[in-house]
């Protein structure tokens, strides 16, 4: 199981956090076209290897955090709170 | 004891003062305090212990610890009757009651055994080729067929009476195998003062050390072990875990280990749980899972009285049980010849050892020296007999000649597999040495260490100095050791060893030789898998079923990869691995459900006025992990009647509904407004402070996701409410929008679900009794108009009053502090009385609704818009969650079935949710114009109503359309007419 490196409350189980899917997605201007609303909302990487995902800690602090994780081994290099913004990659 | 004792005079770690009787098949035995289940019925001559999986062949014996393939039984009875337990785990109590599975009638005649005959057809794959066709077979048929035939045990049938616990440990170092490798680590690293934890899955202590003699540090192997166990069991940072099992290896090191608490008593202690599931994560883990036997494949190689050396080694150095009165070892190695030899110092006759080396080794000559005659060059080409062996016939592997000797037991020495399973479930690929002709496994991660026979060492002194080793860098590396690293590390040496082959079998040789026991897959299985194409590992194991049954393959992968390699014409290593899976060993399912059953699955949520709903005769029901009241009951009263009773009192007079299960969030802030605007539909921004609105939000894809009533209580302060199933998802909803996507808001928020407890008082009366309620509060018409909000008290404790309905009759959601939860329902009965108030359920509630055209989860059921739930109005001309996406043309489409509201032409006909509608009065093939979502029997309209959406919407009003319902064949005439049954024009709500 897991341990993620939540940056409130500190290297915590898996089992407290719900995945949330990709992070790398970025939200258009609601104005935007509809196909990248549509891309937005439907369309997620699902890479082999490093991975920017979702992390919402419901089981302590109730932060979205932004994880980098290898999906082929498993191993975490990072996590941050979502509300700092998008990183560059 | 019976007649044909095997019992010899001395040995074995067993009381032999403490006598114990037991039952296996209905008949009596005696065994010894320290006997298992299979060495006690070892002991008085029972050799036959099951049948086999697929053909119902006669099994013995094979193993004596975990990898045991073979001698499953079931254990106990009734409540606690348990299958497929291996008899060589089961430490025997007195009054032990076990069966033998698998065979009818008897364990001896065993009519499914006709199966061998029919073996053509069940040989590899045969699921897929024999019960292809016709499929109308399948249920009728072939699924009888298998279920009867390939069953392994009866599980009980009534409710296991025992508890099951799970429990977390934070050791240092955690080391798995308490061998002697494992033992040497353990201390060392404990010396130090590190928290150590060890697990052994045994009740005794020690590995190889219990099967043979010789020295550790000028000590004897007992004398050294007993030093080792009770040092460590004194250290109060040491912590021994017995008859525990390491299940599997997780991310980041985490360890699932099952401890046995109680499996080795007749039921357990009062209070103590049968077994407990460990969850450790260790700093540091020193895996010392030692080494497990191989066996060799010839024909009939599964026949009782065939075993591995080890056991029957075991057998006798443990349990003081002669494997059996004449013994052949068949051997590639060492390991047969010091079985050989172990065997004769305790008084067993060992006629002959065929090793398959060429030349004699050191040890085979002390074997001869011994008087055991040794053939060299030789396997075992086919164990004889009849259901048990009664010889053994030999081949040369050069001269072809054969030689047929009497035997009732031939132990198999065919090298030792490092135990590498926790590794391999953990992603490891094993690596094939050459040298000692077995995979190990090297871990990528400093956290981990493989130490002694578990990574290829197999002397024993190398071994407890590895251990040594392994346990003075654990502490090194947690800062508790400041000794230098050696400079070298120990190394696996290489062993006199034949490579792993399957004996000859030549032309017209009939017989089964078997790979994998349990799942009954043999050599000729893999030989015609590869035959048919499935050459590849992976399609090997799938088709065959290779290394699939509940012991892994503990014993089947290698000798598998062997014939697949001289099927495929390969070396070994080339022909590639499969991977172990957890757990390690086969694990009940209440050991991992734990207290997560029945009434403790998961918490019940009660509001905090249960105890008055229960006084008022409350029916409840779950809704999540709450418990609602239902409907309130009078004596005599059934349920129907009940719910009309409650709807029809609260449009006469009164009613009082519990409403705290409703999801609350207070939000705050400066930007709350602009917040709250984002995530709804209609506009939060000018609402006065004061007043509640009806709100609506969508999920990003553009469809209903909730909705509920919220309010302003000040400025920057409001107040959410959304539904009872939603309170979590629209929390999590708000805690996205709020940190990811509009972090630039100021804003806070927090559920105050629990925090404050609600009812609805509604009813014409309702105004009068809340006036009575309050602490002079003002609550007349001008005061708190329709949609108000006013804080106020009731009985010196403050109070939240928002005038907003969800029944369409004048009313009031009335919110206090949860602890005041009861004091508010009796002060409500009280002033209540007079108007003869009625407590109504959340069936009431729902017909009420209905019958007012308002919308909830049948309709908000994640495919529907707001368009469709007639509230496409709302969207206000502003940005928010889910707008670009419901503006999409399918979503927009006039097509789409929209809310109306429907009922029956008779009065005579009930409406049923999931209803569809349809045009004609025949039963199939015609279009779906829509459905029903929801239905109620309303007093109000003096028969059933229902909700639903329709093609067209409520511009097919006046129609008449009809109802299918073919589960029930039925089929209803019905009008189409407006949602909103009672007051239309909304005048009760404002009265």
């Amino acid at each position: 199981m897991h341990r993620i490196p939540c940056p409130w409350c500190g290297a915590r189980d898996e089992s407290e956090f719900q995945y949330q899917g990709d992070a790398s997605v970025r939200r258009p201007n609601p104005e935007a076209e509809n196909s990248d609303m549509s891309d937005y909302v439907y369309f997620r990487e699902n890479p082999k290897g490093w991975h920017l995902e979702y992390w919402h800690h419901v089981g302590g602090c109730r932060q979205w955090l932004v994880v980098e994780r290898n999906t082929a081994t498993h191993e975490i290099k990072s996590a941050r709170l979502a509300r700092s913004g998008p990183e560059e990659r | 004891m019976a007649g044909s004792s095997f019992r010899l005079p001395s040995g074995g770690a067993i009381d032999r003062s403490s006598s114990l009787s037991f039952e296996f098949d209905g008949k009596s035995y005696r065994g010894f305090q320290g006997d298992t289940l299979a060495s006690a019925l070892m002991a008085n001559g029972v050799r036959l212990f099951g049948r086999s999986f697929k053909y119902h062949r006669p099994r013995g014996i094979i193993a004596l610890g975990s990898a045991e393939p073979n001698a499953l039984v079931e254990m106990r009875g009734d409540a606690r009757r348990e299958p497929n337990i291996q008899a060589t785990m089961v430490e025997l109590y007195d009054g032990l009651v076990a069966r033998s599975q698998n065979r009818f009638p008897s364990l001896r005649w065993d009519v499914m055994a006709v199966n061998q005959l029919a073996s053509p057809f069940l040989q590899a794959g045969f699921y897929y080729k024999t019960f292809m066709w016709p499929a109308s077979f399948w249920e009728p048929v072939y699924e009888k067929l298998i279920r009867r035939a390939a069953g392994l045990g009866r599980a009980a049938e009534a409710p296991d009476p025992d508890h099951y616990e799970h429990t977390h440990a934070h050791p240092d170092v955690l080391v798995i195998g308490a061998g002697a490798t494992g033992l040497s680590a353990a201390t060392k690293a404990a010396e130090t003062g590190a928290r150590v934890m060890v697990l052994d899955e045994h009740a005794a202590l020690g590995g190889w050390l219990n099967h043979e003699d010789g020295e550790i540090d000028g000590a004897p192997y007992k004398a050294w072990l007993d030093r080792q166990v009770s040092t460590l069991e004194t250290k109060e940072n040491v912590e021994v875990l017995k008859r525990t099992s390491a299940l599997g290896l997780y991310d980041d090191n985490m360890v699932l280990a099952l401890e046995r608490v109680s499996d080795h008593l007749p039921e357990p202690l009062a209070g103590c749980a049968r077994q407990r599931l460990w969850i450790i994560r260790p700093q540091k883990i020193i895996v010392a899972a030692g080494a497990i036997e191989r066996p060799l494949t010839f024909v009939n190689n599964d026949k009782p009285g065939v075993m591995l050396a080890s056991a029957a080694q075991g057998l006798a150095r443990c349990y003081g049980v002669a494997p059996g009165k004449r013994i052949i070892i068949a051997t590639n190695n060492d390991g047969g010849h010091r079985t050989a030899l172990t065997l004769q110092q305790a008084g067993i006759d060992v006629a002959a050892v065929a090793d398959a080396r060429e030349t004699l080794s050191l040890c085979a000559e002390e074997s001869q020296s011994a008087g055991i005659a040794v053939h060299t060059a030789t396997m075992p080409q086919k164990a004889l007999g009849g259901v048990e062996v009664s010889g053994v016939r030999l081949r040369g592997l050069t001269s072809e000649k054969t030689l047929d000797l009497d035997c009732d037991v031939i132990a198999m020495a065919g090298g030792l597999n490092p135990n590498i399973q926790l590794l391999s479930q953990g992603g490891k690929r094993p690596l094939w040495q050459e040298d000692i002709q077995a995979f190990t496994a090297e871990p990528s991660d400093d956290a981990i260490s493989t130490v002694g026979a578990c990574r290829g060492i197999y002397n024993l002194a190398a071994c407890v100095e590895d251990g040594r080793l392994a346990g003075e860098a654990a502490a090194r590396d947690l800062g508790l050791s400041s000794t230098a690293a050696p400079s070298v590390r120990i190394e696996p040496s290489a062993i006199d060893i034949a490579p792993v082959l399957e004996a000859p079998k030549p032309p017209g040789t009939r017989g089964k030789a078997f790979v994998d026991f349990q799942n009954d897959v043999t050599a000729g299985d893999i030989r015609l898998a590869v035959q048919e194409g499935y050459e590849s590992v992976e399609h090997l194991k799938r088709y065959t079923t290779l290394g699939m049954a509940t012991d892994q393959g503990k014993l089947a992968n290698v000798n598998g990869l062997a014939v697949l390699a001289d099927a495929r014409n390969e070396a070994l290593p080339d022909v590639g691995v499969t991977r172990f899976r957890p757990p390690y060993t086969p694990t009940s399912i209440g050991a991992f459900a734990g207290h997560h059953r029945g009434k403790t699955y998961q918490p019940i949520r009660r509001t905090a006025m249960h105890s008055a709903h229960e006084e008022c005769g409350a029916t409840f029901v779950e809704a999540g992990q709450w418990l609602r009241p239902r409907y309130y009951a009078r004596p005599g009263e059934d349920m129907l009647t009940a719910i009309k009773r409650e709807a029809t009192a609260v449009r006469a007079s009164l009613g009082v509904c519990d409403v705290s299960t409703l999801g609350k969030i207070d939000v705050f802030g400066p930007d709350a407004a602009e917040f709250l605007n984002r995530i709804y539909i209609n506009n939060w921004l000018k609402l006065p402070v004061g007043k509640a609105r009806y709100g609506v939000m969508l999920r990003e894809d553009g469809h209903l996701f909730d909705d509920g009533t919220t309010s302003r209580l000040s400025d920057d302060h409001f107040f959410v409410t959304c539904t009872t199933a939603n309170a979590g998802r629209v929390l999590a909803h708000m805690e996205h929008a709020s940190q990811v996507l509009f972090p630039e808001l100021d804003v806070v928020f927090c559920s105050a679900t629990e925090q404050w407890c609600g009812v609805a008082l509604a009813g014409p009366n309702s105004r009068a009794a809340l006036s009575k309620l309050v602490d002079g509060a003002d609550v007349s018409n001008d005061a708190l108009p329709f949609m108000g909000v006013t804080e106020t008290t009731i009985e010196g404790v403050p109070a939240r009053l928002f005038r907003i309905s969800f029944s369409g009759e004048l009313a009031y959601e009335i919110n206090v502090p949860w602890g005041a939860g009861n004091m508010l329902w009796r002060r409500i009965m009280e002033v209540g009385a007079e108007f003869d108030i009625t407590p109504y359920g959340t069936e009431a509630l729902s017909v009420l609704r209905i019958e007012k055209g308002h919308i909830a989860g049948s309709e908000i059921d994640g495919r529907t818009t707001a368009a469709d739930a007639g509230l496409g109005r709302m969207m206000a001309k502003k940005a928010f969650i889910g707008k670009a996406m419901a503006n999409r043309p399918g979503l927009t489409a006039a097509s789409r079935p929209a809310l109306v509201g429907v009922k029956p032409i008779s009065t005579h006909d009930r409406l049923r949710g999931g209803a569809h509608f349809v045009a004609a009065p025949k039963a199939r093939e015609q279009e779906s114009l829509g459905w029903v979502s929801s239905t109620a029997d309303s007093p109000a309209m003096k028969g059933w109503i229902g909700l639903g959406f329709l093609k067209g919407g409520t511009a097919r009003i006046g129609e008449r359309l009809f109802a299918t319902y073919p589960l029930k064949d039925e089929m209803v005439e019905i009008e189409i007419c407006s949602p909103i049954f009672v007051d239309p024009e909304g005048e009760r709500v404002r009265g």
